[in-house]
């Protein structure tokens, strides 16, 4: 606030009258932490002995993982009987599934796309393991897709090949739009996440002890030396790979929501599913980041890095987003009242009293309730509260796609034809497997790659500053 | 390039404080230089105007993959549902801008991003695995904490004393000669 106390001639004569308020930012890092104490933090944790406590939840992970595997292998030993799809549900817990991981690895290209070009610094702490976990998250999504087909030996029909026949697909179905969409999303990803790893790995291949460490982390870094004129293309490349990720990942969210939007069912034929579709998974996504870093913040003591304002600003997002969402939910109610048409009243009306109105009620008490207590500074600074909500809105948007996608297909316009859909202890499995799954590839990118970005972090400390006194 | 330079890469020397070699790069720039570098642990805010760089190519490459990729997602769908195989859907006409819009804009980014990806492979020289300066021992520290600018010797301006001693009078700490 140097100006307010400034005597220059063009100063406003109002500032004699009044005081402005000193409204100092926050400090992204704590302690003032020079940059090789940044170095030795982040780079410890690759190159310290494989903790206990890793080799444990690695195993159990890769246990857990194991469910899945064995139950897409009976899945397609069997058939897609083995799954709870029937009439009039064809679309059952994978499609669920598949929206729910989709959704989650949005948060991490809103934190290294979206705010990147909006200038918020502190995403910087948590920008590297909110992109592996978009990453992740997209692999466990991408498996459902690929098994709903049924006969997966047949999923290359998806991509534009001709098949025997020499038909190709058919590009007027959301479903080929949605192989474009996520093939995309995990490509543009995947290739933003490592362009930004490339000075870190620089920095672990340069303290690297033994030569397998040099020659992987060398071949990872690509020969990098950190001069002006490489940094210089680097961070245009970087601010462009920004640009292209911000419309495309709002893009896959609006074309996952065209799935159910094209169709005609009651409940699925509206125009509000794609911003509220992106809306609810940038909400789940920053739940499941915190959900993954406040432990990894206590293991590897990162509170100076990752430092109670971060934690804000995220509760904070989630409070938003989870507010617009259940600002949809009350639209989706006006807008079938007001739409004068009896099976899309229908539709809103049983998902909150019909057969399925426990889903219902669980999607509104975890996804609008809770999150409304992050309106309290108390509520934030308790890190296992703020964890244990961010759980609840997993559950929660879980159940939103459950909700979306059951109550619409098992009551639609003829009663002859209703249904109650239930999963098989097959369905449960899969899906309960992928979190073993994401926790497995986790670990390794834990254990080693750079879990903060270290030059981006350095960039962010008053020290980094040239005018700086 | 004389001879004693023959087998000399450059001079290198190190600063430990960003303003430091912040203005350092601002006098090399004004002293005329142009085969020189300022090597980071990261980017310095407006070090491309203290060394007077250009802006980025990137960009170029960037605006070519996204053409690329609108066109071949526009032919794509054209070819596949219109002209080798025609497809009668909905009585709609067989091929419009519309209807595989979602598919050509993913392309177009798909192809935008690998422009820029590769861009920066390529007007950053990359992958370089054998570079003189990995056999600097202060070469480690410059992703950690040290702040250093190569003068090189294919610089017309290079002459080995006198380049050491300009690179002393900008306030550089440790000066060392890189061998090729």
């Amino acid at each position: 606030m140097a100006n307010a106390h400034d005597s220059s001639p063009e100063r406003p004569a109002i500032l004699d009258r009044v005081r402005p308020a000193e409204l100092p930012r926050s400090p992204l890092i704590l302690n003032n932490r020079g940059f090789h104490w940044i170095t030795d933090k982040v780079c410890a944790i690759v190159e310290e002995p494989t903790p206990l406590w890793w080799k444990v939840t690695f195993a159990a992970a890769l246990f857990i993982a194991s469910f899945t595997f064995v139950g897409l292998g009976y899945l397609v030993s069997t058939g897609t009987g083995a799954w709870g799809l029937r009439s009039p549900v064809g679309w059952g817990w994978a499609i669920v599934n598949f929206v729910f991981w989709v959704g989650i690895g949005h948060a991490g290209t809103l934190i290294s796309a979206i705010l990147c070009l909006l200038r918020q610094k502190w995403r910087t702490s948590i920008n590297r393991a909110a992109e592996a976990m978009t990453i992740f998250a997209v692999c466990c999504a991408g498996l459902f897709p690929l098994f709903h087909v049924g006969r997966v030996w047949f999923a290359w029909w998806l991509f534009p090949i001709p098949n025997q026949n020499g038909i190709w697909p058919q590009f007027r179905s959301p479903l080929e739009w949605d192989v474009f969409a996520v093939s995309t999303y995990f490509t543009v990803s995947t290739l933003f996440w490592y362009m930004g790893m490339i000075p870190d790995l620089g920095t672990i291949r340069d303290r690297a002890t033994t030569w397998w460490r040099k020659a992987f982390y060398s071949l990872l870094a690509m020969g990098w030396r950190g001069g002006n004129r490489q940094w210089s293309n680097f961070e245009m490349a970087y601010l462009l790979l920004a640009g292209l990720s911000t419309p495309l990942v709002l893009s896959v969210h609006t074309i996952v929501s065209f799935d159910f939007a094209v169709s005609n069912v009651p409940g699925w034929h509206t125009t509000i599913f794609p911003p509220y579709f992106v809306a609810g998974a940038i909400f789940s996504g920053f739940a499941m980041v915190l959900t993954l870093m406040l432990p990894l913040r206590a293991i590897y003591r990162l509170h100076d890095v990752i430092n109670q304002y971060h934690i804000d600003n995220m509760c904070k997002i989630i409070l938003a987003t989870g507010t617009m969402v259940g600002y949809a939910y009350a639209t989706e109610f006006f807008i079938a009242a007001y739409s004068g048409n009896s099976f899309e009243k229908f539709a809103f009306v049983n998902r909150a009293f019909g057969q399925y109105a426990w889903a219902y009620w669980i999607m509104v008490s975890c996804n609008v309730i809770t999150p409304q207590l992050f309106w309290f500074k108390k509520v934030r600074e308790n890190h296992s509260l703020v964890w244990i909500i961010c759980l609840f809105v997993n559950v929660g948007m879980w159940f939103e796609r459950f909700v979306i996608t059951i109550t619409s297909l098992a009551n639609d316009y003829l009663p002859s034809s209703w249904g109650y859909y239930s999963p098989t202890i097959v369905d449960i499995f899969t899906f309960f497997g992928t979190f073993g799954f994401f926790s497995v590839l986790f670990l390794l990118f834990v254990r080693f790659l750079p879990l903060l970005p270290m030059a981006e972090v350095k960039m962010v400390t008053p020290q980094a500053d040239p005018h700086a006194h | 390039m004389n001879e004693r330079n023959e087998r000399i890469h450059g001079v290198a020397c190190t600063f430990r404080q960003v303003s430091d070699v912040f203005h350092a790069a601002e006098q090399v720039r004004d002293a005329g230089w142009k085969n020189w570098d300022v090597h980071t642990p990261f980017p310095i805010h407006g070090m491309d105007q203290a060394m007077g760089l250009p802006r980025s190519p990137v960009p170029r490459l960037t605006l070519l993959g996204g053409i690329t990729g609108f066109i071949t997602g526009c032919l794509l769908t054209w070819y596949m549902n219109s002209y080798d195989y025609p497809l009668i859907v909905g009585g709609k006409p067989y091929w419009s801008v519309i209807f595989p819009f979602p598919v050509i804009y993913e392309c177009t980014i798909l192809f935008a991003a690998f422009g820029t990806f590769f861009g920066q492979f390529i007007f950053n020289r990359l992958p370089h695995h054998h570079h003189p300066l990995f056999d600097l021992p202060q070469f480690s520290r410059i992703s950690d904490d040290t702040f250093m600018i190569v003068l090189e010797a294919r610089d017309p301006q290079f002459h080995l004393d006198e380049s050491r001693n300009f690179l002393l009078s900008l306030g550089g700490q440790e000066i060392t000669v890189i061998r090729d």
